[in-house]
């Protein structure tokens, strides 16, 4: 058995091994986040296929240009938290500080920008229940729609944000120093989680402001 | 080691006594214990609520209950025992406490995380208590739309929340386990040289991990649902309340794998030990637990004849639930293989592995009547099903979990609890059992429906064998709480192996040490080397 570093934990053989077992952790967990999803997915193409004009009067309702706006920013946040992650393997504290520091801006930036989006549905009554307000032939079932783009939007969100607390937890580690060419398990799994959540959104905006404007 | 110096040595459970170096500790074996405690309260909530129902239809009348408390109370039931007992029962005590032992690990991979796994569990359960306690829920453990999301005036939210949060725990266990089996096994354990143990809970994390996802989603758009008016499943604005039926058993059926494959699990280690033989077709057990992993995924419509499916998709999935009987009966033709011409012995331990094989086969076969579309339309829905089910998770899955008990309680504890008290709770539980279920098959295909708290009084019969049977039950149940709890204080020294058993957890002392082995184990052959070993070599 190899000598145990301080960063290795008790119950694993060597730092190799608790590599791997850390980044097969958060690939299974990222399968169980595609089943969540696919839940909702798969009930929204279900349903698409039987409301297809309602669902695109509601995505004509949709701000296609902060959407896509938004779409570059978390594009660019992908591209921040790679070379985060670059940046920790290399052992280089500053351009690991930087990047995250650029990471979280650009997370925040599409969160206020969903928010944004959130309050303007708001203001036209197109949020579900009681007060929601559509004109036209479709009214009555572009509400399901405005269902999955409310829940599907703002469970990825809430994803976003325990991503934004992943980031600041590593960018105190990152401060302090605990990362180093030898150690930056922490620093990969979180970027597979943010570049999953990212993937999520890739196909959350074709689906919902693309695809079903058209159907 | 003798019994001597097995007093002196230190070990998880005397390494330090404080209530802190319990609530977080990060030792699997010690928080297998915490899920112990939880599981046997919330099991004995579960078993004193279905105490109340067998009560209740004692009479043809309702007497005890209103219509209304008695719906509450099958929920409460319901809810409970799948959620809180079944599905964490075997993989959180047994899986969490053998798992690393049995492949030679220090500990799970992620051990905070198996902590927090509890925490989220026993809380979560707690709160879902608290909200089914306190306003009621009367939807039934399946929360049918659109009863669930517009009609139903009770906790629904509260609940749906409560059964939410404990999902993570089951993910996180599921998550834990496919880890360390694919990565902390010892040097020369190779996948078909691990205990078939190790596959049944390899196939049961890989459905953790797949459905659970699901119905958490599901789940949380019910809560939603009522709520927020997000109407997912609102026929008003054009839902469907049949996809909700869809996506819940896309879980809950595989669900059902999640409770028996771990118990399918335990028999394989028990019936290789008391017939000191090699498990028979190894690669075939192995294998068909994750046939039925996988083919669980396929089946989910058997649920959903009656409710507006298309027939041919009703077609597909009669055939396809037909096919998990191939597994399963591998499973118990291999076991019955094993049996002959074995050195069998009728210990406690075996005694549970003989009704498992029993009643999971009349589980089984009754199962193959649902599956087949046309008598499924009769029994539907009655006392059928009811019966099937319960043959299922009360006669497979507790006969397991209690038979590994009892098999492993002397590894667990470091003692022996009574043989003979064994053998008489044991016969207790399949008598009781059987006194209970049995007569609910006839009742159902008589047509008697499920969920109703009065019922015509030519059923009445069969309704006081069934209410006979189950107090039988609950005091096979007592009974093992009582002996167990007292072998802490005043059994017997168990030693390393009480049962001359092959496997990891038997090469180091009981209870293990807190790192599990002195040294890290190498293992140079294949599991279940009964044959192989001498006359006398039992300690």
């Amino acid at each position: 058995m190899s000598e145990h570093s301080s960063q290795v934990a008790h119950q694993f053989d060597d730092a190799t091994q608790q590599y791997e077992a850390s980044t097969l952790g958060m690939w299974a967990f990222l399968i169980t986040e595609i089943m969540f999803f696919g839940g909702l997915f798969a009930g929204f193409f279900v349903y698409i296929l039987g409301h297809s004009a309602a669902f695109a009067e509601g995505s004509r309702h949709l701000d296609l240009t902060l959407g896509t706006v938004n779409t570059l920013v978390l594009l660019g946040s992908s591209l921040t938290m790679a070379l985060a992650v670059r940046s920790a393997q290399q052992g280089n504290r500053q351009g690991q500080v930087l990047f995250l520091i650029l990471t979280m801006t650009l997370g925040l930036v599409f969160l206020g920008i969903k928010g944004l989006e959130y309050a303007h549905k708001f203001e036209q009554h197109l949020v579900p229940g009681p007060h929601f307000r559509l004109e036209g032939p479709h009214a009555q079932f572009a509400q399901l729609f405005f269902s999955f783009y409310f829940a599907m939007t703002g469970v990825h969100a809430l994803h976003m944000i325990v991503g934004v607390g992943l980031l600041a937890w590593l960018l105190v580690n990152a401060l302090r120093g605990k990362y180093s060419a030898e150690y930056f398990t922490p620093v990969e799994v979180s970027g597979l989680y943010w570049h999953f959540v990212d993937v999520v959104w890739i196909f959350l905006f074709p689906t919902l402001y693309l695809v079903a404007r058209h159907a | 080691m003798n019994d001597a110096a097995s007093e002196s040595r230190q070990h998880y459970l005397n390494c330090d006594y404080s209530v802190r170096s319990w609530l977080l500790t990060t030792d699997h074996k010690r928080i297998a214990l915490l899920y112990l405690i939880s599981i046997s309260a919330f099991f004995a909530l579960g078993g004193v609520m279905a105490g109340l129902l067998r009560l209740e239809l004692l009479t043809p009348q309702g007497d005890l209950v209103q219509a209304q408390t008695y719906n509450k109370f099958f929920t409460i039931h319901g809810i409970t025992m799948i959620f809180f007992f079944l599905i964490p029962s075997i993989p959180a005590v047994l899986g969490n406490f053998l798992v690393p032992i049995m492949i030679g690990a220090r500990d799970l991979a992620f051990p905070k995380i198996n902590l927090l796994s509890w925490y989220v569990y026993t809380l979560g359960a707690a709160f879902t208590i608290v909200a089914m306690v306190t306003g009621g829920v009367d939807t039934g453990w399946t929360f049918y739309t659109p009863y669930s999301s517009t009609y139903a005036n009770t906790n629904v939210i509260l609940t749906a929340l409560g059964v939410f949060i404990t999902g993570f725990s089951s993910i996180l266990t599921g998550l834990n386990f496919v880890v360390t089996i694919h990565k902390m096994r010892a040097p020369g354990l190779t996948w078909f040289r691990l205990p078939l143990f190790i596959w049944a809970h390899y196939a049961t994390s890989l459905i953790m991990l797949l459905g659970t996802p699901v119905v958490a989603i599901t789940i949380l758009l019910v809560a939603l649902e009522r709520g927020l008016g997000i109407g997912i499943f609102d026929p008003a604005i054009g839902g469907d309340p049949v996809l909700f039926q869809h996506l819940f058993w896309f879980y809950s059926h595989p669900a059902v794998y999640i409770m028996i494959l771990p118990a399918m699990g335990v028999m394989s280690e028990l019936i290789a030990c008391f017939s000191r033989k090699r498990v028979f077709g190894y690669n075939f057990v192995a294998f068909s637990s994750m046939a039925i992993a996988v083919l669980g995924f396929l089946v989910w419509g058997h649920h959903m004849f009656v409710s507006s499916q298309s027939m041919y998709a009703g077609m597909i999935f009669s055939l396809l639930s037909f096919l998990v009987a191939i597994p399963s009966a591998i499973k118990v033709f291999n076991w019955t293989a094993t049996m002959y011409k074995g050195s069998i012995s009728f210990q406690t331990p075996m005694l549970y592995a003989f009704g498992f094989v029993g009643l999971f086969t009349i589980g089984g076969l009754t199962g193959l009547f649902l599956a087949t579309l046309a008598v499924d339309v009769h029994v539907h829905d009655t006392y059928f099903v009811v019966a099937h089910f319960h043959y299922i998770m009360v006669g497979g899955a507790i006969m397991g979990y209690l038979g590994g008990m009892h098999f492993w309680w002397p590894k667990i504890t470091g003692r022996l609890y009574s043989e003979i008290l064994g053998r008489i709770a044991a016969a207790l539980l399949f008598v009781g059992f059987n006194l209970t279920f049995l007569p609910q098959f006839v009742l159902g295909f008589l047509g008697m429906p499920r969920r109703y708290h009065v019922y015509p009084p030519e059923f009445q019969m069969l309704n006081v064998l069934s209410t006979a049977g189950a107090t039988i039950l609950g005091l096979g149940y007592a009974l093992p709480l009582l002996y167990l709890t007292w072998s802490l204080f005043f059994g017997k020294q168990a030693g390393p192996n009480p049962w001359g058993a092959e496997g990891l957890e038997w090469q180091t002392p009981s209870p293990p040490p807190t790192f599990n082995f002195e040294r890290t184990p190498v293992v140079t052959q294949e599991a279940y080397a009964y044959d192989t070993e001498l006359e006398g070599h039992r300690v």
